[in-house]
């Protein structure tokens, strides 16, 4: 019975990788191809954030800032040095995981609110350091002319192509952190969470697991930012803006906090609903402002405290209790 | 020397207006533990408010001045109640307040951009064109007036939290919110006062720092945010008037790089002094100690 349903389970899976990398292929709309590779890059993210944020309890405002860290290293790369981009994207997840340690290791050390206001702070320090050192990073006319991706020998350009590399990187990130979670260093990190001083009783070592869990989420935005550069083939420091780090965190919020697939699903509803507003001109970020206000209130709602997954949850045990069920009247 | 004392008494002016809003912050951080980032965004309404009752409007200054500051403190009470107060009640995490008060501060920033416009917009302001010699060196009468009005302002709200039986409801809701409310006293409206009084004083600060500069546009309240966070910081978040000194010292520094070192990195230093003392000394100059209880 078991073995029957994680085979089912498996199958259901692969089913649905299937299908995500398929159906696009047969998606002619350049724009909706657009918004897929950006929720893509908005789940690396949301959900690389969510490690440290949502499993590990500390709040980062700061996140964009490692994604613009990864983007203009892999920018600058690539353009001075021409090497090519899995090359630039190494070097990325790399310079963003250095700077998260550096970083990490004594913002990590303050509570809370504190560490809330460091991060923002951080966040708009990297902004002003993009901005003025502009003999590097040409100040707020961005790097323009990045090289296109060049992966076994295939240019990436058409739309369905750099889906199809932003799916890949995505559900590369998504099994790993995934899989972090459910190690033992995922169960400090929840402990953590949960009560730091306890958990600094059965011997982890918080401030440690605090670092690398940070250092881990940065060199992952890392990655995303080098995706969105070579992407892009244009950015500036504008697209690393305190703002984004605050939409990243209302992703993690939204799909419920150490939640992953929720991140996921929050990243999409968060990157669709302000693209479905844009006809709204003016009116967008407005409405965007009552969303957020009212998907966190919502949340206060029993159904959905209980978080986006947990309803998933329910309907899948409903849903195996009926297989099971089934299977007894056989 | 001359020019040292004109650009202290600049940095003073800046930075009262950065001490008046950093109240705000410290209040409400040392009662809820959150970050309100909507508070900036009250220092460009109450701006803006002043200027349509002014101007749009033609109210008498003093007049506009009264109905601003209430309006300010009512939008604070109004935001308060319709977004934190609910989260607060079903003790959800403080991140959802916290995104909460970004959207709150989005929300905000689009009404007045929707009616105002983005463009910048003539202040008015008192003793146009008036200044006194003092030592060679002109100082205008609005920039004393700013300096003494801070003054009053802060030693009426210390001796509001010092002496009075609301100010020591506040400080013992920022002691302890569940002792104080078993005490009888109703912490819901010790919150409302909270944000009534920081709004009120974000709304002087605007209306005076926009006199000052004689216009308005609506990224003021972005402008100042990050700064007083700072303010905020140095003086020590959690201490109720530590905000008042962090605000004064960054704003004179703020003054000082810009006179001495360029205006291109004005802006540089409250960051600099908020990362080095998150790491040195994250409770801040006057903040207590935090102790962790098992």
């Amino acid at each position: 019975m078991k073995k029957k349903q994680s085979l089912l389970k498996w199958i259901a899976i692969f089913a649905l990788i299937a299908v995500m990398y398929a159906v696009p292929a047969f998606v002619k709309n350049e724009y909706v191809l657009r918004v897929c590779v950006y929720i893509c890059i908005y789940s690396i993210m949301a959900s690389s954030l969510n490690l440290i944020s949502g499993v590990c309890g500390q709040v980062s405002m700061g996140h964009a800032a490692f994604c613009g860290i990864g983007a203009y290293t892999s920018a600058l790369i690539s353009l001075y040095f021409g090497l090519p981009w899995p090359v630039c994207l190494l070097l990325a997840c790399v310079m963003a995981g250095v700077t998260g340690v550096l970083i990490g290791i004594p913002a990590l050390r303050l509570q809370g609110g504190y560490l809330v206001i460091c991060t923002v702070g951080f966040n708009e320090l990297v902004r002003l350091i993009l901005l003025n050192w502009s003999s590097l990073t040409r100040g707020p006319m961005g790097l323009t002319n990045i090289a296109r991706p060049v992966l076994f020998g295939i240019r990436i350009k058409s739309g369905y192509q750099y889906l199809f590399v932003a799916l890949t990187l995505f559900l590369i990130v998504y099994v790993l952190l995934n899989n972090i979670i459910r190690s033992k260093f995922g169960r400090n990190l929840r402990a953590i969470k949960e009560d730091e001083t306890a958990a600094e009783t059965m011997g982890i070592r918080v401030h440690r697991e605090k670092v690398i869990a940070f250092a881990l989420a940065s060199a992952l935005a890392g990655t995303a930012g080098s995706m969105l550069a070579h992407y892009m083939v244009y950015i500036s420091p504008a697209l690393f803006i305190g703002d984004y780090s605050t939409t990243y965190l209302s992703m993690v919020v939204l799909g419920g906090m150490g939640n992953m697939a929720g991140s996921v699903v929050a990243a999409m509803v968060l990157t669709i609903l302000p693209e479905m507003l844009r006809g709204l001109d003016s009116y967008r970020m407005l409405i965007y402002g009552l969303l957020l206000i009212l998907l966190m209130l919502g949340k206060t709602r029993d159904w959905s405290t209980t978080s986006l997954a947990r309803t998933w949850t329910r309907g899948k045990n409903a849903l195996l209790a009926r297989l099971r069920a089934r299977g007894k009247g056989e | 020397m001359s020019n040292f004392l004109a650009y202290t008494i600049n940095g003073l002016v800046l930075g009262s207006t950065y001490a008046l809003t950093a109240i705000g912050y410290s209040m409400v951080y040392s009662i809820l533990e959150l970050v309100n980032f909507t508070h900036s965004t009250i220092y460009m309404v109450g701006a803006y408010l002043f200027y349509i009752l002014a101007v749009l409007a033609g109210f008498p200054l003093w007049l506009a001045f009264i109905c601003t500051i209430m309006l300010t403190g009512f939008v604070g009470i109004a935001y308060e109640r319709i977004t934190i107060r609910p989260l607060r009640i079903r003790k959800q995490p403080k991140f959802a307040m916290l995104i909460c008060t970004i959207g709150t501060s989005i929300v905000l920033q689009n009404i007045f951009f929707l009616t105002m416009g983005s463009e910048t917009r003539q202040y008015p302001t008192l003793f146009e064109g008036m200044y006194i010699q003092v030592l060679g060196f002109n100082v205008t009468v609005i920039q004393i007036v700013i300096i003494v009005a801070t003054a009053v302002l802060l030693s009426i709200f210390l001796l509001f939290i010092n002496k009075t039986k609301l100010g020591m409801a506040m400080r013992s809701c920022s002691q302890d919110t569940e002792a104080t409310e078993l005490m009888g006293i109703s912490v819901d409206g010790v919150i409302s006062l909270t944000f009534f009084i920081g709004s009120a004083h974000a709304a002087v600060a605007g209306v005076m720092g926009c006199m000052s500069y004689r216009s308005v546009d609506i990224s003021i309240g972005n402008a100042i945010g990050t700064k007083t966070f700072a303010s905020t910081v140095l003086g020590g978040i959690g201490a109720l008037y530590g905000g008042v000194v962090g605000g004064l010292l960054i704003g004179l520094t703020e003054v000082y790089t810009a006179a001495y070192i360029g205006s291109n990195f004005r802006n540089i230093p409250a960051f600099v002094i908020l990362i080095l003392v998150l790491f040195l000394k994250p409770n801040g100059l006057f903040g207590l100690k935090q102790i962790k209880k098992v």
